[in-house]
């Protein structure tokens, strides 16, 4: 077996094996800690991926579209066109990284802090378990697998929502059944999504009578309307997961019943899954499809960002705020994959990885504003800056890093994205390159006010019991992002770098 | 049967029913000479598990047929023959170890159980084997007979009367249908056999155009359909389920539907026109599945839920049986494909209902009906391994990981709609997979959820509330409990390694 091969099942057996292994530990803190370790490790071998040859930077005639660094085929179900087919490329990279540290970031504060509602291994192993979903779900170079890893995140998840959110406001049983029914949603929405996924896959794989996504991506000579039949299908699959207006309900609530860690995950690289699978698969595998749906597809992202921005102005919940401000940003998102060009596939990627920083930063600080305050109400926060000043000023960044401001690492994606829109030309990409600009001034317009709201003015009676101090976990926890922020926003080619070629690659095969 | 006066009948052919028929007479001897329960049962237990032995042994080896008249054979043993006695031998075995804690508390008299469940089973074992229609409705007969008395046998409970009675009436009325068509089909074509029929319609498609042969199929099919729950002839599963003791319960809902299935699949793969028995089959799918899956929705009763649940998931095994007619000139592959999909899906299903079942025994005090979910609650917090064995099972049905089996045996049925281009009916299968999420994570919720009755947490861990004592049971003791955890665990292992490798199943399915 060579290097990159082992490191491509090192990187999913590592945390699976931990999970079990944090679920058997008895002693609650040491499984704790374990799960941490579980986690670092696999940050170390998530990175390590990148090693080996890379030499490759143009596309040529004759050769697949997707060629990984590093791949790993194994049979598995012959019977049902499944293979056990991992790859690891520029596209897939940043957010196996990002995954990876996010859950390391996690099981890191949980060893500080556990939220109520449930034991504090449990939750480590559930969160080692929804990383190898992650981990396996941008690994994937087989559908049926893809597919596969795609399933595997949802009970988790459910887990995490159910048993352990709610809780930040102490409210009782009322809270727990808030949580559980965010939860169902959550899982059922998903589910959704998920069982349409499976439909797509298998119509391209009858169709075309493989589940290689190297073989399939550029159409592999799929019918035309095999395609828009998979596009649409895998379309709204996704579209559930990323989640693109309208079907984005489920998001508010479960972000805002999960616990922080839950949050975290969820907001960071949970709905990533949607706008990886929409660049991977549903554009890679239906390319006419996709061309066919694009304005559709643009028009919904264009409308996310408003209505986003527009919910977001009318919030009073800080942790529902910052989720309806991913609707907006995963409409920036969405609205670089609709453009079909280079420029705003760079866009979305970039902005994936932004959004998973910035927002996993947010809803941290989030947290640890609810539980200090034991409130999440904007109604009832006003001048964090007095009794918090370091807390208020974390976040002060982390939402002007959130609203773009250039030098941040917000900024490009939705830049790009715009860039990308108005570059396509025509009225109708015009418009929307206008309307999403505005979308962009109406997020600063409700993250400046989230920031008068909570940090300015008299502390109100809530705030005024907060400690000034940062816990030493909170900040290792918080840190890590910060610094990322700062270095996409300053040196975008630490992602725009690696996405370069395979993007190209990818590009070419749709024309 | 004219012709040789003389048959050569092949004995070995004939094992797994000799062994099958051989235990039900051992059990009955077992219980007049010794009369002792634990004898009995160990006698039924072994020659249930010898019975499983010899159809595998005997089905590894090349196709036997027997009780041939020409090239028509009534009792073909193949592969996929095995495969199902071999099932349903393990499944008799299963359900007796479930019935351990019901017959140690003297709700049923130990004998006649035994005896009547090994009856059934040689029903199920020559099942797979029936090559003409008689034998398929005598076989048919032989598993479901036995049940009536089983699902009655509760001592000194009505319910279980009622169900016994709504069962046996509405059992007859089907076979009847069955036999209707079956006669008709003669008067039509002048065979009974399912390949000749086969042949039949292949070569004279004009025999369709009778409205008579029509009738016919459709009498079979239908007559069928009532035995694997389908909606509209459902009505009767959950009543009998939820009045039947829970092991009879579990038997009905594996075993009585296995049959039903496989009895459905011989008769529409080698016999009867997939232009007629398509559409039939592909409504009835979709009406299973939907009606199933919204009236479990609803269920507040343990037993019921997975009653409804039951008829969802037959629909979701009919569904690949249903496309094979939606588009003419399929292709032989797809078809085969299709009839395979739908063996797998049931064999996995078998595995994962088992499971829930003896869940639900080893959750219940012994002889105990299956009470409601809001029993179930806390029960992960008193007994972890079982709670998390039965979320598995749930999981599973739902169709989803860490339920692996269960998502492959979906998989499976998807994969085989879409290769069928019948893309609706997946779409369909899909979208009722979300709605059977809603009501298998109630359950799973419930069992998860912290304990009932704030009051009565303060107190000792050992005097559980009074919804708690329902559920406990106290810390379960004896051999009876035991052998339900037993299978259990069986069914549970079985479910992994299925879901980890499910080429086995399919390798199985498949006709080679």
């Amino acid at each position: 077996m060579r290097f990159g091969e082992f490191l491509l099942l090192a990187v999913l057996a590592v945390p699976a094996v931990g999970a079990v292994a944090v679920a058997a530990i008895p002693r609650d803190r040491a499984a704790r800690l374990v799960g941490t370790v579980v986690a670092g490790l696999t940050l170390l071998l998530a990175a390590l991926l990148a090693t080996g040859d890379r030499s490759w930077t143009t596309w040529a005639a004759g050769t697949p579209a997707v060629r990984p660094w590093h791949r790993l085929d194994l049979p598995w179900v012959p019977g049902l066109d499944l293979r056990f087919h991992l790859g690891v490329d520029g596209i897939s990279w940043p957010l196996v990284v990002l995954t990876a540290l996010l859950t390391l970031l996690c099981c890191g504060y949980t060893l500080w802090r556990v939220p109520p509602g449930g034991s504090g291994r449990a939750l480590v192993a559930l969160l080692l378990v929804v990383e190898v979903g992650i981990l396996g779900t941008f690994l994937a170079l087989d559908l049926v697998l893809f597919f596969l890893f795609f399933e595997v995140v949802l009970l988790p998840m459910y887990a995490i929502i159910a048993g352990w959110g709610g809780s930040a406001v102490p409210g009782g049983p009322s809270a727990r059944d808030a949580a559980r029914a965010a939860a169902r949603k959550f899982a059922l929405y998903t589910l959704f999504g998920s069982v349409l996924l499976l439909v797509g896959v298998y119509v391209v794989v009858a169709a075309a009578g493989t589940a290689d996504l190297v073989a399939l991506t550029g159409g592999a000579g799929l019918s035309r309307g095999t395609q828009l039949a998979a596009f649409v299908l895998l379309g709204l699959a996704f579209a559930v997961k990323s989640p693109l207006w309208p079907l984005h309900s489920w998001l508010p609530d479960a972000h805002t019943q999960a616990p922080t860690v839950g949050s975290v995950v969820l907001a960071g690289v949970l709905l990533k899954m949607g706008t990886y699978g929409l660049i991977r698969v549903a554009v890679g595998v239906a390319p006419e499809g996709a061309r066919w749906a694009a304005p559709v597809l643009g028009a919904l992202a264009v409308t996310a960002i408003l209505v986003g921005s527009l919910v977001c102005l009318a919030q009073t919940e800080l942790k529902r705020l910052i989720a309806y401000s991913s609707v907006g940003h995963m409409g920036f998102v969405l609205l670089g994959i609709a453009t079909l060009t280079a420029t705003g596939l760079q866009a979305a990627l970039i902005g994936n990885v932004a959004h998973g920083v910035i927002t996993g930063l947010l809803f941290f600080l989030a947290g640890a504003v609810k539980d200090r305050t034991g409130t999440g109400s904007l109604a009832e926060l006003s001048g964090l800056r007095e009794t918090a000043p370091r807390l208020a000023g974390l976040l002060a960044f982390a939402a002007i890093a959130s609203l773009g401001l250039p030098g941040l690492a917000g900024f490009w994606g939705e830049a790009l994205a715009v860039v990308a829109a108005v570059q396509v030309g025509g009225a109708f990409w015009t418009t929307l390159a206008v309307l999403a600009a505005l979308g962009g001034a109406l997020t600063a317009a409700y993250l400046l006010r989230l920031l008068r709201r909570v940090t300015h003015g008299r502390p109100s009676p809530a705030v005024g019991r907060v400690a000034p101090g940062l816990a030493g976990a909170e900040l290792t926890a918080w840190a890590p992002l910060v610094l990322l922020a700062l270095a996409i926003g300053l040196a975008p080619t630490l992602v725009l770098g690696v996405a370069d070629a395979p993007v190209a690659a990818l590009v070419e095969v749709l024309r | 049967m004219t012709g040789s006066l003389v048959q050569s009948i092949d004995h070995v052919a004939l094992l797994p029913a000799y062994l099958a028929a051989g235990t039900a007479v051992l059990v009955l001897l077992a219980d007049v000479l010794v009369g002792r329960g634990r004898v009995t049962l160990v006698v039924a237990a072994l020659g249930a598990a010898g019975t499983a032995v010899g159809a595998a042994v005997v089905g590894a080896g090349p196709t036997r047929r027997t009780f041939c008249v020409g090239t028509d054979c009534s009792y073909v043993l193949g592969d996929r023959a095995a495969l199902v006695a071999v099932v349903f031998a393990l499944l008799a075995l299963g359900v007796l170890g479930l019935s351990g804690p019901l017959l140690r508390a003297g709700a049923a008299p130990v004998g006649e159980y035994a005896f009547l469940l090994a009856c059934s089973m040689t029903g199920g074992v020559v099942l797979g084997a029936a090559g003409d229609l008689i034998t398929l409705i005598v076989a048919l007969e032989t598993l479901t007979l036995p049940i009536y008395v089983l699902v009655g046998l509760r001592r000194g409970s009505l319910a279980s009367a009622e169900a016994a009675v709504t069962f046996f009436v509405v059992s007859v009325v089907a076979t009847t249908l069955t036999l209707l068509g079956a006669a008709l089909l003669y008067a039509v074509t002048g065979g009974l056999h399912l390949d000749r029929l086969g042949a039949l319609f292949a070569e004279r498609p004009d025999l369709l155009d009778l409205p008579l042969a029509s009738a016919a199929v459709t009498l079979v099919v239908l007559g069928l359909a009532f035995k694997v729950a389908a909606v509209p002839f459902h009505a009767w599963a959950p009543a009998t389920y939820d009045g039947a003791s829970v092991p009879v319960a579990a038997y009905l809902s594996t075993a009585s539907k296995f049959g039903g299935v496989v009895a459905l699949l011989a008769v529409v793969q080698h016999a009867l026109p997939a232009t007629v028995t398509g559409p039939v089959l592909a409504l009835l799918a979709v009406l299973t599945m939907t009606v199933g899956n919204l009236v479990a929705l609803r269920q507040r009763r343990t037993v019921r839920l997975l009653a409804w649940s039951s008829v969802a998931q037959a629909g979701y095994i009919l569904a690949p049986l249903g496309a094979l007619a939606l588009a003419a000139g399929r292709a032989e592959e797809a078809r085969t494909a299709a009839y395979a999909a739908a063996v797998a899906y049931a064999v996995f299903f078998v595995v994962l209902e088992l499971g829930a079942f003896a869940a639900v025994v080893a959750l219940r005090p012994a002889g105990a009906d299956g009470g409601t979910i809001a029993d179930l609650r806390g029960a992960a917090r008193r007994r972890p391994w079982v709670a998390a064995a039965f979320g598995l099972a749930l999981v599973g049905l739902a169709g989803l990981p860490p339920g692996l089996a269960g998502l492959f045996a979906k998989v499976t049925v998807v994969r085989s709609l879409l290769a069928g281009e019948a893309g609706w009916l997946a779409l369909v299968v899909a979208l009722n997979a979300v709605v059977g999420l809603a009501y298998y994570l109630r359950v799973v919720a419930t069992l998860y959820a912290p304990d009932p009755a704030p009051a009565t947490a303060a107190a000792p861990a050992g005097a559980p509330g009074q919804v708690g004592a329902a559920v406990a049971g106290g810390p379960v003791v004896g051999a009876g409990a035991r052998t339900v955890l037993v299978v259990l665990a069986v069914a549970t292992v079985v479910a992994v390694v299925v879901g980890l490798a499910p080429q086995l199943v399919l390798d199985l399915a498949a006709p080679r």
